[in-house]
């Protein structure tokens, strides 16, 4: 299931960022977010974010995601410069290349799971069929309903899948289990394993739940806007062995 | 409550966009409510106030010749409170250094004191001094066209003899606060004049001495007119009476009439659409303000605030909303109904116009907006206060949508995501959608209806002088003449062609129903005069029989084929039952027609005529107009071409002022339609359009699901609004039905073209400032708050 394009990537690391700083400025005081982020991101891997709430993440997250930039510092995805891209180059970043899975799914209400997976590969380059992507998250039955007669779990499977239908090079998915009971979080967190294996999609999980930090291939722990640890999962589990 | 008033501030300070596009659309009713019914009361005051000091008579007059005496006799009359006899002639003038003909008329002034009625008002000069006969009092229309003042000196020509006059006063008269010619459907100030002589002198003028021609009388109040009408053309019957009449048919005082129910018209009409609007948007931004406020009035509720404070709370900000537009229309409307009076008086010559700002109008207008909008956003807040705070306090649940009737039509497979969105989108609310579209369309009416009158009153020029009366010249004689008279007509160098006509004075009666007119005898192949058919097409007059202007038939209640009687009003005074042949078209008058023969027989007078049409060579004209003018037996020449010229001069500058404003209006209305849909359409699916711009959807692929939901409501809009606006035209020709002219049922068509570029040019305005906002939405905040 591997596409041609992924296969004949070059290999090195699909993200680079090095002393990635972010200041939001807040009136008088300067809320300092990310203070000298330094990492790299490899092909295929899946790397769990770790992090208590505050600590960075989503920020981190969204600057590799081409949605915020940074105040000073630098971010390569492959060769191009994102620090430096216009408003019109980020868009067509994220339009070719990156999958995005939020916790509050941010599906479309008036279009049906299968048409809220259709408008991202109505715009892609090389789509799969929208009911392979809603199969591949285990959703073939539901593909004519609407979110809102969809559970939550439901609901963020159709982002899933939405996220990966384009078959984007990276997936971004911040605490996509958040708003989930731990049951169907472990539904989703299959999804998403299953995309990462299958697909070969670099994948990039905020949590601030350590239980699914089984799940990666490489943890990385945040605090306070620093990377204060980063280690290798030796024993990768199936999501399905994961509790919290 | 004070902290509420706080929030009360910043939520409106928050919407003010929204906000003052409401104000801009209540504003406009207002201003157009408050300069209808301000000018309207203005004129009112002014004229009763007129009419009182300077002593307007109620019934009118006019005869060929009575002996002085016969006034005792009419002052006698039961009812009758004050009678004064007077000489009217009329006459042809000649100002120094104007070459057109112009036409005049010259009334008596008593040798002793002042007119019993109708008195004159001195704008400038002396009133007349008994003994000069040379003297003369001028009609300040007139004086101001021509720069005449006291001193100056005109020539008229009475009967035939020229008379240099020397002006002594700039006169103005509550008989001619309209001061159009006979017949003549508007003033034209440069070619027709009024001037008052002494009685002694003007009676020698036209061997009118010890007698007079003319009579008006002031009633007591409770008197029946028709009952004095009755009587006293019974007395003057014998001194060839043309037939009494009331001060509503009197032209000046007609004419304004009609033109006050105009006015009160538009008082009701434009404000009605503008205020509805209004109400409808008030709704939809504070249902809109409600439901994002859910929890917050859940809150306040919860802290044991009852529901009668949390509806006050908002129907408060709705009054401010309404004051605002209140006070920004007030002014609006004074300032243009200082400007619409004065425009007022350069057409009706009033010596003062009384413009105050009543406040009783002020009052009404709020209240009026006041209730339109407080009705109009009752649902919003009776929503927001009947939730348990419970209930309010959990997220609105989602909406629930399905696939649009478009789709399952079986479009689906045509449709991408976006505008599958916008069609469900539409179809979920359909009421909000369609207010959205009747809103626009009203703008889009309002455009059509405020450009119609220019349009269709163009079309009935057109018709009028272009179709039926295509004469360049009409001569009238002084007295009928035989044949020989049109012979040496149509052998004056120039003349093309002549075509005899016969008019006299006719009262119309058809059981109780009873008209006056002129009955015109024409020739049946005649090429100049033509008589129209309902179609406009020309047709022939029948040898026998009446032809009647469709409303004519229609006062009368006659059809073709029905008999009716005709009481001459001059000469032997016959009445004869006379048949009709036909109905015929006419946009301009109420005109009566019959074979010239029919008539001439039906007078039992030899074969004569009134007059001629002549139709002329250009270059001929001016020379053949001034020979004619000079000919003892010819009373008038009129050139048919400064007729329309002038009705085009003087109407030229009302319509278009009248258009700007109706196209600003009317802009406005669909700025305001449009914005504040967009506006909405932005807070409500800002998070959605958020999600797809992170998805990688470019700006402009956003825009088209926001502004395209907006464009087809726009679209579909203009059909409704075509539909709307011909029926508003509709309305007002049947509104409009009146003795003097009849607008045609015409909408010219590039009148949709120009609706159309308004509404959609306020709607790509409005699309553009909400695009804006659009390429300012905040991708990552939205995407970490659940909706
Ligand atoms: N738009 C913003 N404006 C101001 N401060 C922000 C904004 N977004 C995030 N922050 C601050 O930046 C820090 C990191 O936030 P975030 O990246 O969201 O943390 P995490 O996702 O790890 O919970 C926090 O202190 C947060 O308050
Ligand atoms: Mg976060």
């Amino acid at each position: 299931m591997v596409s041609d394009r992924d296969r004949t990537r070059a290999p090195g690391p699909v993200f680079r960022a090095r002393g990635l700083t972010k200041i939001y400025p807040m009136g008088e005081v300067q809320v300092q977010a990310l203070r000298g982020i330094d990492l790299d991101l490899y092909e295929g891997e899946l790397v769990v974010l770790l992090g208590a709430s505050g600590s960075g993440k989503s920020t981190l997250l969204n600057i590799l995601g081409g949605l915020d930039t940074a105040t000073e510092g630098a971010v390569w995805y492959r060769e191009q410069d994102l620090t430096r891209a216009t408003d019109r180059e980020l868009t067509e970043y994220r339009r070719e290349h990156v999958g995005f899975v939020f916790q509050f799914y941010n599906l479309i209400p008036s279009l049906t799971a299968c048409e809220n997976v259709a408008v991202v590969t109505e715009i892609a380059r090389d789509p799969m069929a929208p009911e392979e992507a809603l199969a591949l998250v285990g959703l073939h039955e539901r593909v004519d309903h609407f979110p809102a007669q969809l559970s939550g779990g439901e609901q963020q499977r159709v982002a899933i899948a939405r996220a990966i239908a384009k078959r984007p090079a990276v997936l971004l998915c911040d605490e996509p289990t958040g708003a989930l009971d731990s049951a169907t979080g472990i539904v989703v967190l299959e999804a998403l394993s299953r995309v990462n294996r299958e697909l070969g999609t670099t994948t990039a999980l905020i949590t601030h739940n350590a239980g699914i930090a089984d799940l990666a291939d490489r943890v990385v722990r945040l605090s306070d806007g620093r990377i204060v640890e980063v280690y290798e999962n030796r024993q990768k589990k199936p999501a399905s062995a994961l509790s919290w | 409550m004070a902290v509420l008033d706080h929030k009360l501030w910043r939520d409106l300070l928050h919407l003010r966009g929204q906000m003052m596009a409401i104000v801009l659309v209540m504003a406009c009713g207002v201003a157009t409510f408050v300069m209808s019914l301000s000018t309207l009361d203005a004129l009112e005051r002014t004229r009763s106030s007129y009419y009182a000091a300077y002593r307007f008579a109620d019934v009118f007059a006019t005869l060929r010749r009575a002996p002085e005496h016969v006034g005792r006799r009419i002052a006698a009359l039961p009812g009758v409170r004050a009678v004064e006899t007077r000489i009217r002639l009329a006459a042809t003038l000649e100002v120094k250094g104007y070459t057109d003909p112009v036409r005049g008329q010259i009334l008596s002034y008593p040798e002793e004191g002042r007119p019993v009625l109708n008195d004159l008002y001195l704008r400038e000069g002396r009133l007349l001094e008994p003994g000069r006969v040379d003297e003369v009092l001028l009609i300040d229309g007139f004086a101001d066209a021509h720069g005449l003042g006291p001193a100056d000196t005109l020539v008229a020509v009475i009967h035939g003899r020229r008379q240099v006059l020397r002006v002594v006063g700039i006169v103005l008269s509550p008989e001619f606060v309209y001061q159009a010619a006979p017949g003549a459907l508007f003033p034209d100030f440069e070619r027709f004049g009024t001037l008052w002589m002494g009685r002694r002198g003007l009676a020698a003028a036209g061997g009118l001495e010890g007698a007079f021609n003319e009579v008006t009388l002031a009633l007591y109040a409770g008197s029946r007119p028709e009952d004095v009408i009755d009587r006293l053309d019974r007395i003057l019957a014998p001194y060839g009476g043309l037939g009494a009449y009331p001060r509503e048919d009197q032209t000046s005082h007609f004419y304004l009439s009609q033109e006050m129910e105009q006015l009160g018209l538009m008082a009701t009409m434009l404000p009605a659409i503008f205020l509805g609007v209004a109400a409808f948007l008030l709704n939809v931004v504070l249902n809109r303000l409600i439901s994002t406020q859910r929890e917050q009035i859940a809150i306040l509720k919860a802290f044991g605030y009852d529901n009668l404070r949390v509806g006050w709370h908002y129907v408060k900000m709705v009054l401010v909303v309404a004051a605002i537009g209140v006070a920004a229309g007030t002014a609006m409307g004074t300032w243009f109904g200082q400007g619409l009076s004065a425009m007022y008086q350069a057409f009706y010559r009033f010596p003062y116009l009384d413009y105050v700002l009543p406040v009783r109008v002020v009052a009404l207008a709020l209240l009026v907006t006041g209730g339109a909008a407080v009705l109009g956003t009752l649902h919003a807040v009776r929503s927001a206060v009947r939730l348990p705070p419970a209930e309010a306090m959990r997220p609105e649940p989602p909406r629930i949508y399905r696939e649009s009737l478009v789709e399952r039509l079986g479009l689906k497979r045509w449709m991408d995501q976006p505008s599958r969105m916008v069609v469900r989108n539409l179809e979920r609310r359909p009421v909000k959608a369609l207010l959205s579209i009747l809103g626009m369309a009203f703008a889009c009416s309002i455009v059509i209806m405020g450009r119609f009158f220019s349009g269709a009153f163009e079309y009935m020029v057109d018709v009028q002088y272009g179709l039926a009366q295509r004469e360049d010249l009409v001569v009238t004689f002084a007295e009928p003449a035989s044949r020989a008279a049109l012979h040496e007509l149509a052998g004056l160098p120039g003349v093309r062609y002549v075509q005899p006509f016969r008019s006299v004075p006719v009262r119309l009666r058809h059981g109780h129903r009873t008209y006056r007119t002129a009955l015109q005898g024409v020739a049946a192949e005649g090429d100049l005069q033509r008589l129209l058919d309902l179609d406009l097409r020309p047709v022939a007059l029948p040898p026998e029989g009446l032809v009647l202007t469709e409303h004519l038939g229609r006062i009368l209640g006659v059809r073709p084929g029905d008999c009716l009687m005709v009481e001459v009003l001059e000469g032997a005074r016959p009445t004869r039952s006379v048949c009709v042949a036909g109905l015929v078209q006419q946009y301009i008058g109420l005109g009566a027609y019959v074979e010239i023969g029919a008539l001439n027989r039906l007078l039992r007078e030899g074969d004569v005529l009134s007059g001629a049409f002549l139709e002329v060579d250009p270059a001929y004209e001016r020379g053949l107009y001034r020979d004619l003018q000079h000919r003892p037996r010819v009373a008038g020449v009129e050139i048919q071409r400064r007729a329309i010229e002038d009705l085009y001069d003087t109407m030229g500058e009302q319509i278009l002022v009248f258009a700007f404003f109706i196209t600003f209006f009317a802009g406005a209305i669909a700025f305001g339609v449009v914005y504040n849909s967009a506006r909405i359409a932005l807070s409500e699916r800002g998070r959605e359009l958020a999600s797809l711009r992170v998805l990688g959807f470019r700006r402009g692929e956003v825009a088209f699901i926001l502004l395209g939901e907006l464009a087809v409501l726009t679209l579909v809009s203009l059909p409704v609004g075509f539909a709307l606006g011909w029926g508003l035209c509709r309305l007002l020709v049947l509104r409009f039905q009146m003795d003097i002219m009849r607008i045609p049922m015409v909408v010219q068509p590039d009148l949709f073209a120009l609706a159309a570029a308004v509404v959609i040019g306020s709607a790509v305005l409005s699309g553009l400032l909400v695009r804006r906002r659009l390429h300012r939405l905040d991708l990552v905040s939205v995407l970490k708050t659940r909706e």
